[in-house]
This record gives structure tokens, C-alpha cells and sequence, in this order.
């Protein structure tokens, strides 16, 4: 049988703010276990939330740019369960009314195409504490630094239909809440969480077969083998006649499967009710005007601008806008040097191979997007040849000095004296008879022979085009 | 000296005939005097007097504020930094909040002298003070009689003189009730007039802390400090606070006052009936015009209010689970073993029962049944009231339907238990303030009255409940054990 694959995504995305959404604490990253963490975060006698109105206008950001419903009046509700880490026995979330309603997002699939994702609601929520299992002597230890953090809980439609589709989206999502600066979108750290959402039906069939729910997914490259892995399991337990019972699975990545987590039975029955201590969210027209106008440059508008402007095509548009820092460190070069292809060029070759290498952000780049563009433009106006540029750019990620100087220093400025370049032809003709009948009996290949020994003697100074044509005059 | 008000003793400290170290000294004595009465839980006799004595040196350096100096205390409902803060829990009988209550904050930022943490039913639940782990309060009119509850330490203090005044929280009644079987006033105030912050949350939407005290000027004097709105409180009232002390000599020609016809038949003891009767009287007197109305859905009230109270305290209670402060079971076999016997063992069957109703309410299959629609008949409570708004300025009602009655001799039976707020309940669904004030007597017993306002109409109230205390006397009536 065909089988039709469905997937929805659930992503929690950590907004980058300074302090929690409920409390005055800050939510770093890494502290020292319960050192970022207020009475309101542990849960003490009498204390009270107040909502941290930056998430509120992060979160209507993300709801802008995902072309959805913006609530005028969104709900906090309670939702009820006993667990050591969770402080006030019941999590802050939103439940019925959530701040951001009906929206969507495109993906560019691998051929090309664009698909529409819906998405059926995004809702603030803070996050819960951490249970430490090791370290403890069979004990459980607690860090409630985590407690409070703000969380915007995106919900996707089941409208993928690959593990493919899914990643695409994933990336989409990642790529966008950056460009919005709401989250850092770091997936290491967890402020980037994704729970799977997988069914399988027959193809044709309309109605959604039973789902299961995998969490630990906490890599585009685990989000994929994941699913695939379920797809796979779901399939053969269908086929041969087994049914899928609704649970949450959970991802081993060491080999690759999911298993039980806990079945539907053992589900809590969370008790949702709407949050007493805190008012419902009003969000006027003013305030979402206001915020319309923070929005930046959305990454599908800048893709398409780069194709536009620059001539880029869309691979490399795509590359360049994948991230905001990247993007913005691009157009950069380009205002030095007025040259967008050698510039997307040199940015997606040299200049990323070398942060990738050293895995670094492109902020942290040790060569500024102004160096590069100095370089670029040393190779428009014939000072070096690209190939003595790769040379430059060596010294330069090891900050030996400006482009100039490295180049001055380094003695590597491209030799466009016309009589020094005949000179050293006229002596490579004349010490190499041989290869000169050779060539002239038809073997047209050794003109590259030519080149080579000429750049040989020039240690690649010499001016490619100049020389090429000097070449093509004189072996005539 | 017994018979001072707050009012008086604002005298006294400013024309320097008494000290407030004298006057803490002195309401110390009293709290010794009258331990019997168990209405305290905490004597913060230390604290007191180092307060005192800074209050008198502020005095000497003609830095006192009208409160400066000024004794009482706290319901142990309100967190204190530093002292215990029990809810009358054996939950919380080892906790000590690092933080203040905003009031708490507040009252000690006016100068006022601290004198302990009053007695209560555990987490606020009650109406007979019975609930405490720390044993139930008398009340002093007739040491067999309960005084009341929740805040029935408070009332108990107040009224035997052991202090001049005392904060008070109010979910369903547990100022005004307690303020009525012990004679004195009690002010619930609108919801949201008073932060919330820092005072042991029983049901969030309904809580609401006053003041207790002898007379409505004391209540009003007091509600200067406790009131205003709060950033750490996002349910406060962001409304400025009047003096609530400048309308009190109003007249009351032509306030038209609302009566509710059903309010005084069958249930309704015969002496509290008789006692609000001369009291309309006295009311006419001063110029007050009487109107029938109705509040029609008033039958819905109790049952609406324990389904809502219940289910915000299951889960306000939810954080006492022995995993980070408060009581812990010895010895826990594993994480249920640790939230079961921890909650077992230390809280008291009231609260027990109010949080398996709250589990229930709000369960799957049963929330549309009652939270739901408590939710919808709650908004007809209110919707009752602000049309009875359109014809009267404000509401006379009893407070209870009979006066304190024998310890033990509700206890046993919960409804009755609850069917003893059936005129205090509906206030708090609809965030309206009501006044307690002493109105008469059943025999050897108080008994009050209350006025219920609309929204921040606390002025009126109190110019009301004032005017009736110019012209009246049961208010300065106290137990024979104060004597």
C-alpha cells in the first residue's frame, strides 16, 4: 500500500529577553543552579506574576510576520500538574484565547517549489525548572533557573508530508524568530525545541490516522531521522496488522529509534483553567501599529531583494539571507565593494568555509565585512588577481593589518607593467623551444603551460588578462 | 485605656501624653493577659518594641506620620520578612518569608508598631476560626462561642481590646463575619483596592484584605495606608486613593439605601432582625431614604462560590507539595510517596476538602458542568448588583443569619458551616466592598449589619457606617473580660 505521511511541528522558542516573563529574574544562560531564580519563581506563599510586556510585543511579532490573527484580548490559564520542577504546581500558559491565532508560513522545498505551512497558534507560556538526576546519590536535585523563562509555544498544521517538509519548515522557523531577534535560536542550549507530531494514512484517504508525539528532537539532523524512523515503525506495525495506539515517543538518538514515553491513558488531565492573578491581554490597533513598525526586513523579502538588486540567483540569494548577521555582513561588503556576485562569492566560499572551520558566528568573524570588501575591491581594480587574493585573506583572519598593508608588505601587487610582463614572456618563449613547436604544430593545450611558468616567475603577480593576451600575441 | 480607638491613641501619641513604646508595653500586657483566647499565633514582642522605640524617636525629631506608633496586627496571612508566616498551617508552621506583603510593607513604612500575627482557619478557610493548627479562638463575649473566621484572631484581638486594630482578609465573608459575632467593623474593601501581593492566596479572584477595627473612622484611617495600586499586583486597581477620612461627616440626607425583602424572613435570627429594624430606624433619622430591591440569582451565591473558591485554592495550593519549603513527610519512599503523605499529613480536613472539590470542578468531563457555569452565574450575581446600583446608593444586609454560635457545634457539618455566608458570599463574587458594623445585641452576643457599595465606594460606606456610630453606641460596647 502507499502510504501518505502527516506531520505538524510544536516548537518552543525561547524569546530573548532579559528577564523572565513572570518575575524581575534574568534568564541567562549557564548560571549556577538556582542563583537567577526570585520567590515568584519558586513558588513562595503569596507571591504574584506580572506579565513582562516585552514577550507580549515579541510575541506579536512573530504573529505579524506569520501573516496571523493578532488576539485583542488573549487568556492566561493554569495548567495543573505535580512534578519537583515546576514550581507552583501548575505551569502559566495559554490555553483557549492565545495571542497569536490562525496563521502561515512558505517553505522552499528542494525543487523550487513554495509550500504553505499553517500555523494554528502561537501562545506565551514560562517555562518549567530542571530535575538533575545525576550528582545526587539515587537524589533528584532541582535548578529552578530555568523557572519563568518565556516561551513562545508555535503550533503548526499537520501539512507536512515528508521529514523533508518538516526540516524545510524547521529551518524557515529558525531562520525567521532570528530575523525577529525574539529568540537566539540556539538548539544546543534549548532555546529552540521541537516536538513531532506523526501519522501515517493510506494515500488518498482524508481522515488523519493516529498520532504519536516524539519529543527529544533537538536537531534539524534528529528531527529528520526521527520522523523517518517513526514513519518506518508506524508503517510496519500497520502492515501487519497492528494499530497505533496515541503516545508520546521519545528520541534515541545513540540508535536511532523512539520509544514509550507515556500512553495516552497516563496523559494528565491538566485541569486548565484561566490564570486569577493576572488580567486578560489587551492588544490595541496602536500597539500593533507601533510594533508594524520594528518589523525588519522579513527573510523571504530580503531573498527575493538579493535577487532583484544584486543579481544573485536564487541558491545563493537564499544562502545570504539565511540569517540576519549573515545577510547584513554581506550587504556590507558590497557598500565597499560595489561587486554583489564576487561579493556573494567570496562571503559563501572563503569567508564561511573558515567560520565554519573554526566554529564561529559570523559577528565573531576575525575579518570585517568592510576588510572583505576592501579586498574585493582590490581584485576589481587589478591590484591582486583573485588567486592572490586567497593569499591575502590568510593574513588577513590573522589580523595582520589591512588589506593594503598585507598587500604592500607581503610584496604581493599584481604586476601590471606591461613591458616587465613581456620581458619574462620573451625569456619563457625563448627557454622553451620545445613546448614553442610543440604549440605551434597544433597543441593548443600548452598555452596553459605558458601561463603557469610565467605566473611562476611572477609568484602569480602578474596580471591574468595582460598576460593572456600578451601570450596569445606572441605565440602567434 | 481600653476603651480608646485608634483615633484616640493618634491623639494621645501627638500631643506626647502617651509614648508608643508605653502603648506597645501596654497592648504586650494585654496580649499576655488574654492568651486564653488564643488569638494569636505569633507575639512579635521584640520587633514591637524596637519599632516602638524608633516610632518615639521619628516623634522626637518631628518626623511622625498620623500612623507613626500606632500598634496593632497582622492576620498570619500577610508575609513578614524574617517572622513566621503560618496561614495557621502545619504546612507553614516552619516557614519564614524572605519578603513583605505590599501591606505589610506599607503599614511598617507608616510608622505602625507590629504586635503579632493573629490566629485564623488554616489558609483562610472557614467561619468559625475552628481550622487552625494552632487551636481554635474564643470569642470573648462568651468563651464557648467561636468567633468566627477565617479571620476570627483578628476579630477576637480587636474586640477584647487586646489591640486597637488589625488587618483581615476576605474571600466569602472572613472579615465582615467574624467583625459581626465579635461587635466590631469590618471592611471588605473593592477587589483590587488592596494589594494582593505577599498575602497566602486562598481563591485569587475573590481574596481581598480590610481593615478591622473598633469604629468606621478607625477602618478609614486605616484604609489610607492599606490602599493603592501595586506593579508587583496585577490585579490591583490602578485608581487614586481618596482620604477616606474627609467624607465621613457627610450628611446622609437622601441616600437612598436598598433593602432586600427575602433577606429578613425565614433563616434569620429574630434579634438580628429586630436589631436592623431599629437601626433603619436610626438610618431615617439621619436622613437615609429606604428602597426594596431585589437580587434575584442570591440563591445562586453559595454554591457558585464553592465551586470557584475551590477550584483557585486547588491549585494555589498546589505549590505546597514538601519540595522546597514548608512541612515534608520524614523519610519518603519515592517523589508520590513525598506530595502524598506531605499533604496528608500536614494539611487539616477543611482544606482537604476544598481542594478535592477544586480537583473535581475543574476536571475533564466535569469543568463545563461547574466551573463553567459558575463562571456564568457568577457574572448574574454580579449583573444583580449593578442593576440594584441604578436604584440605591447602597445595600443594608445582615452579615449573618444568627449570632457566634457554640464551638464545635457546626463543625461537624460543612454546609451548615458554609450556609452561615449566605449573606457574604455574593459580595466577594462581584468585587463589591461591604462594611460590618455592630448593630445590636442577641442576648449576651454582638450582632452587625453590613453596607454593601458599588464598586470604590468605600467613602460612602464609611461616611455611612459613621454616621450610625455618631448617633449609636454598640460599637463602643465591649466583652466584660475587657474590663
Amino acid at each position: 500500500m502507499k502510504w501518505e505521511v502527516v506531520i505538524g511541528l510544536e516548537v518552543h522558542a525561547q524569546l530573548a529577553t532579559q528577564s523572565k516573563i513572570f518575575s524581575g529574574a534574568a534568564t541567562a544562560y549557564g548560571a549556577m543552579p538556582n542563583t537567577q531564580a526570585c520567590a515568584i519563581d519558586l513558588g513562595m506563599p503569596g507571591v504574584l506574576p506580572v506579565l513582562n510586556e516585552e514577550t507580549l510585543h515579541m510575541a506579536i511579532k512573530f504573529g505579524l510576520a506569520a501573516n496571523a490573527h493578532i488576539a485583542p484580548e488573549s487568556i492566561f490559564a493554569r495548567k495543573n500538574y505535580f512534578y519537583p520542577d515546576l514550581p507552583k504546581g501548575y505551569q502559566i500558559s495559554q490555553y483557549e484565547i492565545p495571542v497569536v491565532g490562525k496563521g502561515y508560513l512558505d517553505i522552499i522545498l528542494e525543487d523550487g517549489s513554495v509550500k504553505r505551512i499553517g500555523i494554528t497558534r502561537a501562545h506565551l507560556e514560562e517555562d518549567a525548572g530542571k530535575s538533575l538526576h545525576e550528582d545526587f546519590r539515587g537524589m533528584t536535585g532541582i535548578d529552578l533557573n530555568r523557572a519563568g523563562t518565556p516561551l513562545l509555544e508555535i503550533v503548526s498544521e499537520p501539512d507536512m508530508r515528508s521529514s523533508t517538509e518538516a526540516v524545510a519548515y524547521l529551518k524557515t522557523l529558525h531562520t525567521l524568530v532570528r530575523y525577529l531577534g525574539i529568540c537566539d535560536g540556539n538548539m544546543q542550549e534549548g532555546s529552540f525545541r521541537c516536538d513531532a507530531n506523526v501519522s501515517i494514512r493510506p494515500m488518498g484517504e482524508t481522515k488523519l490516522g493516529t498520532r504519536t508525539e516524539l519529543k527529544n528532537i533537538n536537531s534539524f539532523r534528529f528531527v529528520e531521522k526521527a520522523i523517518n524512523y517513526e514513519i518506518e515503525r508506524q508503517i510496519e506495525v500497520i502492515e501487519n496488522g497492528g494499530t497505533i495506539s496515541q503516545e508520546t515517543r521519545l528520541y534515541d538518538a545513540d540508535n536511532n529509534t523512539t520509544r514509550t514515553m507515556r500512553s495516552k491513558e497516563e496523559a494528565n488531565d491538566y485541569r486548565y483553567f484561566p490564570d486569577p492573578d493576572l488580567l486578560p491581554v489587551a492588544v490595541s490597533e496602536e500597539l500593533i501599529a507601533k510594533i508594524k513598525t520594528t518589523m525588519p526586513e522579513l527573510p523571504q523579502e530580503k531573498r527575493d531583494r538579493f535577487t532583484k538588486a544584486y543579481g544573485l540567483n536564487s541558491y545563493d540569494a537564499n544562502v545570504l539571507s539565511s540569517s540576519r548577521d549573515l545577510a547584513d555582513y554581506y550587504e556590507a561588503v558590497t557598500k565597499v565593494a560595489n561587486e554583489p556576485k564576487l561579493a556573494a562569492n567570496w562571503v559563501m566560499g572563503e569567508l564561511l568555509a573558515a567560520i565554519n572551520k573554526e566554529n564561529l558566528n559570523i559577528t565573531e568573524s576575525p575579518i570585517k565585512a568592510e576588510a572583505l570588501g576592501q579586498l574585493i575591491q582590490r581584485i576589481h581594480d587589478n591590484t591582486i588577481s583573485g588567486k592572490i587574493a586567497k593569499t591575502v585573506f590568510v593574513h588577513l583572519w590573522q589580523n595582520e593589518g589591512s588589506v593594503d598593508e598585507i598587500i604592500e608588505k607581503q610584496g604581493l601587487k599584481q604586476v601590471t607593467d606591461l613591458g616587465a610582463i613581456e620581458k619574462i614572456v620573451d625569456e619563457i618563449i625563448n627557454n622553451n623551444p620545445q613546448q614553442l613547436a610543440d604549440y605551434k604544430a597544433g597543441k593548443e593545450k600548452l598555452f596553459a603551460f605558458f601561463v603557469g611558468q610565467a605566473m611562476k616567475a611572477t609568484q602569480g603577480k602578474a596580471n591574468p588578462q595582460q598576460l593572456n593576451d600578451l601570450l596569445k600575441d606572441k605565440l602567434k | 485605656m481600653t476603651h480608646y480607638t485608634l483615633a484616640d491613641y493618634q491623639q494621645q501619641l501627638a500631643s506626647k501624653d502617651i509614648s508608643s513604646v508605653e502603648l506597645a508595653q501596654f497592648f504586650l500586657q494585654q496580649m499576655a493577659k488574654h492568651a486564653h483566647l488564643n488569638s494569636f499565633i505569633t507575639v512579635c514582642e521584640q520587633e514591637a518594641l524596637l519599632q516602638a522605640k524608633h516610632a518615639d524617636e521619628l516623634r522626637a525629631q518631628g518626623k511622625a506620620g498620623p500612623l507613626t506608633g500606632i500598634p496593632f496586627a497582622h492576620k498570619d496571612i500577610f508575609c513578614t520578612k524574617g517572622i513566621k508566616t503560618s496561614c495557621a498551617s502545619k504546612m507553614l508552621d516552619n516557614f519564614i518569608a524572605p519578603y513583605n506583603a505590599t501591606i505589610v510593607d506599607k503599614m511598617a513604612s507608616a510608622g505602625m508598631v507590629m504586635l503579632g500575627k493573629t490566629n485564623m482557619d488554616e489558609f483562610a478557610m472557614g467561619s468559625s476560626n475552628e481550622n487552625s493548627f494552632y487551636g481554635k479562638v474564643h470569642n470573648p463575649w462568651d468563651l464557648n462561642c467561636v468567633p468566627g473566621g477565617s479571620s476570627g484572631g483578628s476579630a477576637a484581638a480587636v474586640a477584647a481590646r487586646i489591640i486597637p486594630a488589625a488587618t483581615g482578609t476576605d474571600t466569602g465573608g472572613s472579615i465582615r463575619q467574624p467583625a459581626a459575632f465579635c461587635g466590631i467593623t469590618g471592611l471588605k474593601p473593592t477587589y483590587g483596592r488592596i494589594s494582593r501581593y505577599g498575602m497566602i492566596a486562598f481563591a485569587s479572584s475573590l481574596d481581598q484584605a480590610g481593615p478591622m477595627t473598633q469604629t468606621a473612622f478607625d477602618a478609614a484611617i486605616l484604609l489610607n495606608v492599606m490602599a493603592g495600586f501595586d506593579p508587583k499586583d496585577s490585579t490591583s486597581l490602578d485608581t487614586p486613593v481618596p482620604d477616606y477620612t474627609a467624607n465621613l461627616n457627610d450628611s446622609l440626607k437622601g441616600v437612598r439605601i436598598g433593602i432586600i425583602p427575602s433577606f429578613f424572613g425565614q433563616g434569620l435570627h429574630p434579634d438580628i432582625n429586630e436589631a436592623i429594624n431599629k437601626s433603619k430606624t436610626v438610618l431615617e433619622q439621619l436622613g437615609a431614604v429606604f428602597v426594596e430591591i431585589d437580587l434575584p440569582h442570591h440563591d445562586l451565591a453559595i454554591p457558585t462560590y464553592y465551586v470557584i473558591a475551590s477550584a483557585e485554592c486547588s491549585s494555589n495550593l498546589a505549590r505546597y507539595d514538601g519540595v522546597r519549603y514548608g512541612y515534608r513527610a520524614k523519610n519518603p519512599e519515592n517523589l508520590l510517596d513525598l506530595y502524598q503523605r506531605s499533604r496528608s499529613e500536614a494539611f487539616g480536613s477543611e482544606v482537604k476538602r476544598r481542594i478535592m472539590i477544586g480537583t473535581y470542578v475543574l476536571s475533564s468531563g466535569y469543568y463545563d458542568a461547574y466551573y463553567i457555569k459558575a463562571q456564568q452565574a457568577r457574572r448574574l450575581l454580579a449583573e444583580d448588583y449593578q442593576n440594584a446600583f441604578k436604584y440605591v446608593d447602597v445595600i443594608l444586609s445582615p452579615t449573618t443569619p444568627d449570632p457566634a454560635f457554640k464551638i464545635a457545634e457546626k463543625s461537624d457539618d460543612p454546609v451548615k458551616m458554609y450556609l452561615s455566608d449566605i449573606y457574604t458570599i455574593a459580595v466577594n463574587m462581584a468585587g463589591l466592598p461591604a462594611i460590618n458594623i455592630p448593630c445590636g445585641f442577641s442576648g449576651h452576643l454582638p450582632v452587625g449589619m453590613q453596607f454593601i457599595g458599588n464598586h470604590l465606594s468605600e467613602s460612602k460606606l464609611l461616611n455611612i457606617a459613621h454616621q450610625f456610630q455618631q448617633v449609636t453606641s454598640h460599637h463602643q460596647k465591649a466583652p466584660e473580660i475587657s474590663l
